[in-house]
């Protein structure tokens, strides 16, 4: 069976995009090869790693496990919309700061979460955090460094820079 | 991915007419973490999504005198996020505060955990414990059918085509009882259960007056175990008949040895976890829990 080209209109960092994607694409596969936002990475496909992660209405969510479909007249954030041209968002200058990466392919993704962690706790606690990244796979840091950055992210944060 | 057609319904009716046009490899949409990953895979033949999540009443949590209706597309964080479902019925929120981690608790709902069937999902013994009942809405009309009944072996259910569940009932709890969820992974967080238990418990003093016993990722389906509600009930609470009916469920338990476990630890499990959710449900029947 041959699906049909479909016509998806969403916000999508902030601005409003109209773009064609086939039916069966996930929101991850848009992203990346219809509107050439490859920042989401495609880890396992299915869900368990967070390399994908997009916040969705307000919501984290793995974009692999989103149909593109899903997201008509819906506001997705992926990691290109954290930083304004003037300044990386703070949770990217920490991750630099205190050397929360190695090779990468998982910051993406750790840096949306933790951005909707923030979002929703702005001042959590390491056990929060690390409950909240739990869905988050990295097999380099170890994760002490990533934890620390993000929390170092929310205290920044929230003496109001 | 295989190839897969995508509508929206916004009414129940929409989707059962969406569903029976769809046919036999139509499927709900409600989170999408299991079907969306199944389909991509191939391990479910599915050709056709029916996103169910704009439907209204399947996105709602309501509250009434006698108990709440969970609508099935609910996703587990406004599930575990509801003050009075954390208070009334704390194993529901045991549960699903586990399923995965944040980005799947965003999506993942107890219709998607109830119809993916696995005999590892953790909310269903949770769920069969608190006595909840599926809403089935089909072609035919509609129909309620206990948890405890719902699925019939790995992935399948009593779902006929153009039937999808619309929401999942929970009584309030009768005074005196306590439920209580959990499941046993090698590591903190995100696995897969080796072993899952749920327990319901009316306590009278000391003396146990109901129970209901459910475990999971040891037989075909989540499995209900009345031998060990029997162990307990008319009996009073103590650690002989707690340490009984953890046999009667090790009895019970038919496991598989794979990757997640072996037949002998899942069976120790069966026992361990049955025994501790007991304590916990009676901790939580004298209010202390």
């Amino acid at each position: 069976m041959k699906t049909d080209r479909i016509v998806i209109t969403a916000t999508i960092n902030g601005e409003e995009r109209t773009f064609l994607a086939d039916e069966r694409d996930s929101l991850l596969e848009a992203l990346r090869e219809r509107i050439g936002l490859t920042g989401a990475k495609e880890g396992c496909n299915n869900g368990n790693c967070g390399a994908c992660a997009v916040i969705l209405d307000g919501r984290l969510v793995n974009s692999c496990c989103v149909m593109a479909a899903e997201v008509q007249g819906g506001t997705v954030t992926t990691v290109e919309g954290l930083a304004t041209p003037e300044a990386l968002h703070p949770l990217q200058q920490a991750f630099l700061e205190d050397a929360a990466l190695q090779c990468g392919i998982c910051t993406p993704g750790f840096l949306v979460a933790a951005k909707a962690l923030l979002d929703h706790h702005p001042r959590p606690t390491e056990h929060e955090a690390r409950f909240w990244l739990a869905g988050n796979l990295c097999r380099c840091t170890g994760y002490d460094k990533i934890i620390r950055a993000v929390l170092n992210a929310a205290d920044e944060m929230s003496n109001g820079r | 991915m295989q190839p897969v057609k995508y509508q929206r319904a916004t009414t129940v009716a929409e989707a059962v007419r969406l569903l029976q046009e769809g046919g036999e490899y139509a499927r709900p949409l409600a989170g999408g973490t299991d079907v969306i990953v199944q389909a991509r895979e191939r391990r479910r033949e599915i050709d056709y999504f029916v996103d169910i999540k704009h439907i209204p009443e399947l996105m709602h949590v309501r509250h009434d005198a006698n108990g709440v209706t969970i609508g099935a597309a609910v996703p587990c964080y406004l599930i575990y996020g509801d003050a009075e479902i954390v208070k009334t019925w704390p194993a529901l929120a045991d549960a699903t505060h586990v399923i995965g981690g944040t980005a799947i608790q965003g999506r993942a709902s107890l219709g998607g955990n109830l119809c993916n069937s696995s005999p590892a999902a953790d909310s269903i013994p949770a769920m069969i414990a608190l006595g909840a009942v599926a809403h089935i809405v089909g072609p035919k009309g509609e129909r309620d059918v206990p948890v405890a009944e719902f699925c019939t072996s790995p992935g399948r259910n009593v779902l006929g085509v153009g039937e999808f569940v619309t929401a999942i009932r929970f009584a309030k709890p009768e005074p005196g009882s306590g439920a209580a969820w959990q499941r046993f992974i090698p590591r903190n967080e995100m696995d897969i259960a080796v072993v899952n238990a749920g327990v319901y418990l009316r306590l009278d003093r000391n003396t146990v007056r109901d129970a209901r016993v459910a475990i999971g990722a040891v037989a075909p389906t989540p499995l209900v175990v009345p031998e060990a509600a029997q162990a307990l009930v008319g009996k009073a609470l103590s650690d002989q008949t707690i340490a009984a009916a953890g046999d009667a469920a090790k009895a019970a338990a038919r496991p598989i040895d794979d990757m997640r476990g072996s037949v002998k630890q899942r069976r120790h499990l069966s026992k361990v976890l049955t025994e501790r959710m007991i304590r916990r449900a009676a901790e939580r029947a004298r209010g202390q829990g």
